[in-house]
This record gives structure tokens, C-alpha cells and sequence, in this order.
């Protein structure tokens, strides 16, 4: 048994021949995960759970799941190359990073789900059935939180004794590793750097995120669903955050891990890490494509004028767009909230907005730049 | 047994720390909770819903736990570790190839992991609840402020075994900073720093250079980071989390539907 088990963990190594149907989901897997679709099928992920939560809140919904994933683990395990990164000491947390969030996400939808048929049925929820009554901190509290700790801590010395902290090569900066990483909890931002330069996507974006999250609680106007999973009462808000945490947090750190390799490039998880492995780069910026490709031109000297279409495009987007659409299909939302607040929300709504926008212009038209200035280290 | 427990419990210097009887009745579990310090936490008598494993996650309760973990196994690595360029590495190595069953690396490393992971979740169980709602909108501020602390304490403390994968993830890190608008000498906006033809932002001056003590991740940076990893940080998150559970107290308790 405990042999059985040693060689499933330290499978790998030797290639092994995976038979038409192993190769088959592998090179499945190879195929979803490459970045564009990576995305899209996580947006598509996201929306259908949201739409079907009634049945994606069932228990034996989210069993089947990790049954599934389990099986696809130990499948996977056999694999060199997705055994030499997934067994990487320091990726432990990220597969419990993947399976914590996936599990309380169904928690919590799945509470909203009954909270919001008890509310339609005009019953308490479940947190205000117990909310009534009250018990004392010795002994409820303290001794379940005792427990707690106890059960915590052991499972952390198990895991310390079983997994020794890695430590590398002493530091040489002349010897640059391929590929560099930032620590994992900032790979997601690392992920940005594809689509824009570090000072949007290593200063300006993170600021935004710290300035929208502390703005949260004032720009959320919605009295209800104060203290209770819900999700009929609150549904921008929750998907909003859904869209958010699970896709441009969650999983672009998980995409940063264990699918970008040297060079960041992207590699699948069944992919050899190949320091050779070329993408092609053939973005184009909109300054090209608007004086070459459309009035057939050279591009001007000038970088103002050059760079003119980008600038009038997002002049319009950041400075045009808020107050029309606040004059017309959000007109009773700017009622509600008032000016000062509807105008912050646009504004840091746009910016998130502007990385899909980005994304899905790159992907589709090879878009560089919208306003390319490498003169004064100007490009968006 | 009984009796040398009562024995115990009846002594003076029992009665002398635990100003009440066993809490099995209303008045000394009361007395249990108030005139304990730490216990003094929690208010007397909480809600049900409140503190169900499935309403709460226990995640800010976990988060807590593990910095008091991190406080105790760094209190103990600081006694192995000097943080200079040439020892740095020799002592976190030493750490592994001196000690049997070392567990104290690795129980400062993975739960540093994990409590950036239960930092995450609780701000996302926080949103899920709505407990950001009135009256709770400046906890929820602390607490984005505790989320940027505990990123940040983890990044300092990446650097400190000073091996290759610390110090290029800290290159890779702190590079952003050179692109910071006006402040660093590769951010939009930093050439219009200047004064009489003399640029004042450069690489030997602007906030990168700040962050690092130097051009690069050299010395400088680890002495740097090892002072806010283990005595700046720590100090600000201890405070602002004293802060936050007053505020949880103050604000209504955990939260609940009205
Ligand atoms: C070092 C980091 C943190 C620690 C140690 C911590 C600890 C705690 C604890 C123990 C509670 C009691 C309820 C519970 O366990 O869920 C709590 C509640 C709360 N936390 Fe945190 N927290 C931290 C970070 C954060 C973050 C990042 C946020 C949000 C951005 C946040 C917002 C809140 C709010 C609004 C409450 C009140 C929730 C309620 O009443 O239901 N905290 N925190």
C-alpha cells in the first residue's frame, strides 16, 4: 500500500506510453489551457455556474468534481513533465490554493442558493435562524476554536516533516534564470506584463486594486444581503467579484505557475519546458494600423500626431464614455449614488474593463500598443 | 485525582491567577472571558450563526494563528540567521544540513504560504457575506491594509535565504518600480523631472533605488528587507490586527442579518 502510494507520488521520470486515450487527454488538456482559451473558457465557466447555480450547488455536484480532478491528478501524476511542476515544493500551496477556493466557492453558492429559496418562501436564512440565539464564548467558542488549532497545527508539523524547504543555488546576478518568476502570489500580475508595460502592470493596475477594494464598501449602494450568502439580492456585486477573485486573481496565479515557462512562454501542462520553445511576436501597434494599413501613409514624425488615434480613443473611453452612459442607460444609478460616487466606480470599472478589452484585442487583431510612446516610456 | 485538583484550584497561587471558579456556570464563564486578557478578545456571549465553520470559514481566525506561528518559528530563525551577503545563504543552508528533523524552515515557509492563501479567503468570504456593509466599512479598510502588509511581509521575506530563486524573484518584483510614473527612471513622465538640463530621476536615485539601497538586489536591499521583514512589518500588522478585532467587537460582532 504504502509502496503503491510512494511510486504514484514519485511517478514520473521515465516517459511513459500513454495509449490513445491518455495521449488523447493530454493533448486535450494541452490544447484548452493555452492562454486564449485558457480565458475564455473560464468566463464561459464563471457565467454558466452563475446561471446554473441551482444545480451546480448540489453536494453531489461538487463530490463528482473532486473525484474527477482527483482521478485527472493521479492520471497526470505519471507524466514527467507535469509531475516536475506540479511536485515542486513550493507549488504545494497552489493546489491547495486551487482546491480551497473551488470548495468554498460551492460553500458559499451553495448557501446562497438555499438562502435565496427561503427568502422567496418567506422563511429565515439559515444565518438568521441561528442568528437569534446566543451562546457563550467558554466553552462554545474557545473549544471549538482549540480544536481547531490543535488539528491545524499538526497538519502543519506532517507537512513540514514530509516536505523539506527547498533552497537553490547561492545568488549570482549574473546568472539570470529562465524563467524569472516573481513570488507566486504576484504572478497574476506577471501575467499582466503580456498585455501591458510594468508601469500599468506593475504600478498603476495594483494601486487600482488596493484603491477599489478599500472603495468597495462606498460604492456598494445595495443595503441588502448584509450578513448572509445571497445571491438573487446582491448579483452585480457578486459576479462583479466572481469575475474579479476567481479569474484575474485566482486563476491567472495558477496560470502563471504552472503554465508559463522560459521566456513566459506559455507551455501546457503535459509540455516539456523547452528553453527554445519561440512565439512569434507580431503585435502591432494602433498608430501602424491606423496611417499604414487605413490612409496608407508613412507614420508621422511627430509622436503626438502619430500616436493621435490612441490618445483620441482613450480620451473617449475614460472621459466621453462615464458621463454618457451616466445620462443614459445609467441614469437611475447615478440618481442613487450621486455624482462623486458613480464617476469613481466608472472610472476604476474602466480600468479593470481595460485589461479584458486589451486581452481580447491582442488576441484577435494583434494589438501592441493603443498609444505607443517608447520616447517617454509612455505606452498603453 | 479529584482531589488534587481541588487542591490545586484552591491553592493561592491558582486563585491568584484565575480570579473565578471553574466556568461552568453563567457567572464564571462570564468572569473566564472577561478578566482573561487575551480571551477578553471575544465578547462574553457571541451569536450562533456567527461563529459556524460554515458561515466564517474561520479564516481570519486561521490568518491570526498563522502570523502568530510565523512571529514564533522567525523569533527562533532570527537566532541562526545573519543577514549579509556572504553568511545569509551559509545559514539557511546550515539550518537544513545541521538539523535533524528541522521543522522550523519549513513551518515558517509553508505557513507564510498559507496565510497569504487565508488572507485571500477570508477577504473573499468578507465580500461573499456582505460584512463590508454598514457599520463595518472601515474594518474592511483595515483589513485591505493588513492584505497589502501580509503580501508584503511574504515579499520581504522571499529575499532573506539569499539564493537564486530569491533574489531574481526580487529583481523581478522591484523591476516594476522602475517604471513607476515621475518616480522611476523608466516610468512615463520621469524625463519632465528635470532642472537646467540635469535629469533628476535616474537609476541611482529614483524609488527602485530606494526600495533596494543600491542599482540591483545587493546588500543593501537584504539588510533592507531582513529589518522590515522581521521588525517593521510585524510591527504595523500586530497593531492594525489589534485594531481590526476591536473594530469587529465594536462594530456589532461578527456579522449577522439584522
Ligand atoms: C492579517 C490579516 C487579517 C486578519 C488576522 C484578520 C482577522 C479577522 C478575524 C479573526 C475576524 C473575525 C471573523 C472571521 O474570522 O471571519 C475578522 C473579521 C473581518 N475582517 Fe479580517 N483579518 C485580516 C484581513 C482582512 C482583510 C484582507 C479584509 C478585507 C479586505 C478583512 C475584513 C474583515 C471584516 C470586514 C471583518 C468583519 C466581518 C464580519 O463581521 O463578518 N480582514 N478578521
Amino acid at each position: 500500500m504504502l509502496s503503491a502510494l510512494a511510486m504514484l507520488l514519485g511517478g514520473g521520470g521515465e516517459p511513459v506510453n500513454d495509449g490513445p486515450v491518455g495521449a488523447a487527454i493530454k493533448n486535450f488538456s494541452n490544447w484548452l489551457t493555452e492562454p486564449t482559451r485558457y480565458s475564455i473558457a473560464s468566463i464561459l465557466a464563471v457565467a454558466g455556474i452563475l446561471y446554473f447555480r441551482k444545480f451546480f450547488a448540489k453536494v453531489w455536484v461538487i463530490t463528482a468534481f473532486f473525484a474527477l480532478s482527483t482521478a485527472y491528478f493521479v492520471f497526470a501524476f505519471q507524466d514527467p513533465n507535469f509531475n516536475a511542476i506540479i511536485t515542486k515544493p513550493d507549488n504545494v500551496p497552489i493546489v491547495i490554493l486551487f482546491a480551497t477556493v473551488i470548495f468554498f466557492t460551492w460553500l458559499s453558492l451553495r448557501r446562497a442558493v438555499i438562502n435565496d429559496e427561503r427568502t422567496k418562501r418567506g422563511e429565515p436564512t439559515l444565518e438568521g435562524e441561528l442568528a437569534k440565539q446566543k451562546v457563550f464564548t467558554w466553552p462554545d467558542l474557545v473549544y471549538s476554536e482549540l480544536i481547531c488549532l490543535v488539528l491545524f497545527t499538526a497538519g502543519m508539523i506532517v507537512w513540514s516533516i514530509l516536505i523539506t524547504a527547498p533552497i537553490e543555488e547561492p545568488a549570482a546576478t549574473a546568472r539570470t534564470p529562465n524563467p524569472s518568476k516573481a513570488p507566486w502570489y504576484f504572478l497574476g500580475l506577471q501575467e499582466l506584463l503580456v498585455y501591458f508595460d510594468p508601469w500599468l502592470a506593475g504600478v498603476l493596475l495594483p494601486s487600482f486594486i488596493i484603491v477599489g477594494l478599500c472603495a468597495i464598501p462606498y460604492l456598494d449602494m445595495n443595503p441588502k444581503g448584509n450578513g448572509y450568502y445571497t445571491f438573487e439580492e446582491r448579483p452585480f456585486a457578486i459576479a462583479f467579484f466572481w469575475v474579479g477573485f476567481l479569474l484575474f486573481w485566482v486563476s491567472f496565479v495558477i496560470l502563471g505557475t504552472f503554465l508559463r515557462g522560459p521566456n513566459w512562454s506559455f507551455f501546457g501542462p503535459f509540455e516539456f519546458w523547452d528553453l527554445h520553445k519561440l512565439e512569434p511576436m507580431v503585435n502591432v501597434d494602433l498608430s501602424t494600423y491606423f496611417w499604414v494599413d487605413l490612409l496608407d501613409k508613412p507614420r508621422p514624425d511627430n509622436p503626438f500626431v502619430r500616436e493621435a488615434p490612441g490618445i483620441v480613443a482613450l480620451i473617449g473611453y475614460f472621459l466621453v464614455l462615464p458621463p454618457l452612459i451616466g445620462k443614459t442607460v445609467m441614469k437611475k444609478m447615478v440618481e442613487e449614488m450621486g455624482m462623486v460616487r458613480f464617476n469613481v466606480f466608472m472610472h476604476l470599472f474602466l480600468w479593470f474593463a481595460l485589461i479584458p478589452v486589451k486581452m481580447g484585442l491582442r488576441w484577435t487583431v494583434n494589438l501592441k500598443y493603443f498609444i505607443g510612446m517608447p520616447e517617454y516610456f509612455f505606452n498603453v | 485525582m479529584t482531589k488534587l485538583l481541588k487542591y490545586v484550584r484552591e491553592s493561592q497561587i491558582w486563585k491568584s491567577v484565575f480570579r473565578h471558579g471553574y466556568p461552568d456556570t453563567p457567572r464564571n464563564r462570564t468572569l473566564a472571558v472577561l478578566s482573561n486578557v487575551f480571551l477578553h478578545l471575544h465578547p462574553v456571549k457571541v451569536r450562533r450563526s456567527g461563529i459556524r465553520l460554515s458561515y466564517t470559514w474561520c479564516m481570519g481566525g486561521l490568518t491570526f494563528f498563522l502570523f502568530l506561528i510565523l512571529t514564533l518559528t522567525g523569533l527562533l530563525l532570527m537566532f541562526y540567521y545573519r543577514p549579509t551577503a556572504d553568511k545569509a545563504y551559509e545559514d539557511i543552508f546550515a539550518l537544513r544540513e545541521h538539523v535533524p528533523i528541522g521543522v522550523m524552515r519549513e513551518m515558517h515557509r509553508w505557513g507564510a504560504h498559507l496565510m497569504v492563501i487565508s488572507v485571500w479567503l477570508h477577504m473573499y468570504r468578507v465580500f461573499l457575506t456582505g460584512s463590508y456593509k454598514p457599520p463595518r466599512e472601515f474594518n474592511w479598510n483595515v483589513g485591505v491594509i493588513l492584505l497589502v502588509l501580509t503580501l508584503l511581509l511574504s515579499f520581504t521575506g522571499y529575499l532573506l535565504p539569499w539564493d537564486q530563486l530569491a533574489v531574481w524573484a526580487i529583481t523581478v518584483g522591484t523591476n516594476m518600480a522602475r517604471a513607476t510614473p515621475f518616480l522611476g527612471h523608466e516610468g512615463p513622465g520621469a524625463a519632465l523631472v528635470s532642472f537646467g538640463g540635469i535629469d533628476f530621476i535616474h537609476a541611482g536615485d529614483d524609488v527602485r533605488f530606494g526600495l533596494l539601497a543600491g542599482r540591483f538586489v545587493g546588500e543593501g536591499a537584504l539588510l533592507r528587507f531582513y529589518v522590515l521583514h522581521c521588525v517593521g512589518f510585524p510591527l504595523i500588522a500586530a497593531t492594525l490586527m489589534a485594531v481590526h478585532f476591536w473594530r469587529v467587537r465594536k462594530d456589532g460582532g461578527i456579522s449577522g442579518p439584522l
